[in-house]
């Protein structure tokens, strides 16, 4: 496994819904073990990134390279997530009628997801243990028998990540994790994001600029389906065009 | 981790009960009292039941792909109907030339002037191809139909159109004279299984027997299944089919897994059932039985396995009570109950007992603590 290098390259990707252009000749780039946050306005293109990389969207052009050389266009998204990409939705998904313990044992990384196996499989030890110390880690240990359906909205949130955790992701694919979260929670997840960036490479997609300048090392600016700005959260607050998007849609908001 | 080990156990103990009293003591009571006796279960009362028990174990394989995986097939008739003319085709051919015209061939061919076995009924001579064509046609059937449905993410209220399309052909093809089934009439006027006069109560008897095995059976299998991790990716699937695909699971893979299950489970009721009623037409299989078959599900309780099987019996034993006294009124009745259920006890017969045993429980909790304090007024 190289360490230098990027994680994720998207070249010149385009994403057209009849028309719109929901990404634009997107190129972006993230190295192994970054944590980089994706901010924009609405309708920028920061979700449709994120379903791009996890293989929900096609895009019509462009290429997107996982590691190395693994291109992962036309891949289904089990492949996809099988090959070490874990993806946190942004209202939280998971199974409402399993245990947390259920849910967590179904996330984990196994050889083979496949039905035979499935059929057969039984938890290990070593297995156990992993999904011990996940609980611990994402505060569920209480819960572990309950019904994943019976959580607040918070211990949900938390369970996802949990859960993709679990599945030892190489990249990480986060949207609006704190969208709903109390200022606490907040900042535990903010900690819990930062502890996670040690190991992994992640993407977070975020609207709450408190809780950016909390976590961001660096940032990128989507508008309309292009990068308009990439840096620290400083340099982007300064760059010119970021506030004439920012600020000249809250002149709109405001007639 | 189990979550429930001692409710899992109590219901280990009840299939050994239930099958107990299925297995043993019906039969002896069919067998050792005399007729006039109260106790006495009669021929007729023990084969009707065989039936309703064959409709159970397509129940269970219901039970799997709706309850478990949220997935409405509508077309469970077909599957049930493909696995009986297998068997119907075999009963056929041992007929020989005991039938009405005295021809080697079956009597609805020498009405059609069909003048030699089409090449499709003679493997059916062997008992044994019959058997496992009644199970591996309705299962191929389905791994194609599936993987083209599921393969291009058809689900939901879609999946279930689709396959009430699926019925309605089944229903057409088997109906016309050119397919060499029997047509309308469908496939009637057995003799003989095995060299046995299906006319004798013994041979009843036999096939109620296995009957009772085979769904023992296909429960210990659907339990398994639901028992396993993958019978947990089919919950999941339910839940949230997204999550499922963004864990690393093809969905379209389980739903064609448990499609095929499903199917080769109708499949074999199919099979016990041609022998115990002694005809099969096509309107056991079209759109109509494949919607009751969903109502015995919903009415047991669905997700449970067990509520399947309360369900067809139920189900099915009220229309035998009902059409001998009100013939015309069992579609309103089966249609009322389908709404009451769905409108009033989602969770049908199985979830109505566990609240009452729930109630009971916490009732039985309660009562000692209630004397505890009178007793300390006092």
């Amino acid at each position: 496994m190289t360490e230098h290098g990027s994680i994720i390259y998207l070249e010149g990707v385009t994403v057209d819904y009849d028309g719109f252009k929901a990404l634009n000749n997107l190129n972006f780039i993230v190295n192994h073990r970054e944590l980089r946050v994706v901010i924009g306005p609405n309708g920028a293109g920061k979700t449709t990134l994120l379903d791009v990389i996890s293989g929900k969207t096609k895009p019509a052009a462009g290429r997107v390279i996982f590691g190395k050389d693994r291109d992962l266009t036309g891949m289904h998204e089990y492949e996809i997530t099988q090959l070490g990409i874990g993806r946190k939705f942004q209202a939280p998904s998971i199974y409402g009628n399993l245990s947390v313990w259920e849910n967590l044992d179904l996330s984990l990384s196994r050889p083979s997801k496949g039905v035979l196996a499935t059929l057969r499989g039984v938890s290990t030890a070593a297995e156990r243990e992993e999904i011990d110390r996940t609980l611990e880690t994402i505060g569920l240990t209480e819960q572990v028998h309950k019904r994943a359906g019976s959580l607040s909205h918070g211990q949900k949130q938390w369970l996802e990540i949990g859960m993709v955790i679990l599945q030892d992701p190489e990249l990480l694919l986060v949207d609006e994790p704190v969208a709903g979260m109390t200022d606490e929670e907040t900042e535990q997840t903010g900690r819990l994001l930062q502890s996670l960036a040690e190991k992994h490479a992640i993407i977070v997609i975020e609207h709450d600029m408190e809780f950016v300048r909390q976590i961001a090392r660096i940032v990128t600016v989507l508008h309309e389906g292009t990068v308009i700005c990439e840096g620290t959260v400083e340099k982007v607050q300064a760059d010119d065009r970021v506030r004439e998007i920012y600020l000249g849609r809250q002149k709109v908001a405001h007639v | 981790m189990p979550p429930q080990p001692s409710a899992e156990r109590h219901e280990g103990t009840m299939f050994w009960i239930v099958g107990f009293v299925l297995l043993f003591v019906l039969p002896v009571l069919n067998v050792l009292p005399t007729e006039d006796s109260w106790l006495h279960v009669s021929d007729f009362a023990l084969n009707r039941f065989g039936k309703f028990l064959a409709f159970a174990i397509l129940a269970l394989g219901l039970d799997l792909i709706w309850g478990y995986a949220g997935i409405l097939s509508l077309g469970q008739g077909v599957f049930f109907g493909i696995g009986a003319y297998c068997m119907g085709m075999h009963l056929m051919l041992t007929i020989g030339s005991q039938s009405v015209y005295g021809s080697a061939l079956p009597d609805f061919m020498v009405w059609n002037q069909v003048t030699e076995l089409p090449f499709f009924w003679k493997p059916f001579y062997s008992f044994s191809a019959a058997v496992l064509a009644g199970l591996l046609a309705p299962a191929c059937f389905a791994l194609i139909f599936g993987f083209l449905a599921f393969r291009s993410r058809i689900r939901g209220v879609y999946f279930a159109i689709i396959t009430q399309a699926l019925a309605l052909m089944a229903w057409l093809v088997f109906n016309r004279n050119e397919t060499n089934l029997g047509g309308t009439n469908g496939l009637t006027d057995f003799k003989t299984i095995l060299g046995f006069r299906l006319s004798a109560p013994g041979t009843q008897l036999a096939l109620y027997v296995i009957t009772v095995l085979c769904l023992g059976g296909a429960y210990a299998l659907c339990r398994w299944v639901i028992a396993s991790r993958a019978g947990r990716v089919l919950i999941a699937i339910r839940d949230s089919e997204q999550r499922v695909l963004f864990s690393g699971y093809s969905p379209a893979n389980y739903k064609l897994f448990v499609f095929v299950v499903s199917a080769a489970l109708a499949g074999l009721a199919g099979i016990l059932y041609v022998p115990q009623v002694g005809i099969i037409t096509p309107a056991q299989m079209g759109v109509l039985p494949s919607l009751e078959m969903v109502v015995w599900v919903a009415v047991g309780g669905r997700a449970t396995l067990v509520g399947a099987i309360v369900g067809a019996v139920g189900v099915n034993l009220g229309r035998s009570i009902l059409t001998n006294s009100f013939p015309e009124l069992w579609p309103f009745f089966l249609g009322g109950l389908f709404v009451v259920v769905v409108l009033l006890f989602p969770d049908g017969v199985m979830g109505v007992a566990k609240q009452v045993r729930g109630k009971l429980a916490a009732r039985a909790v309660r009562l000692p603590k209630s004397s505890a304090v009178e007793g300390e007024q006092v």
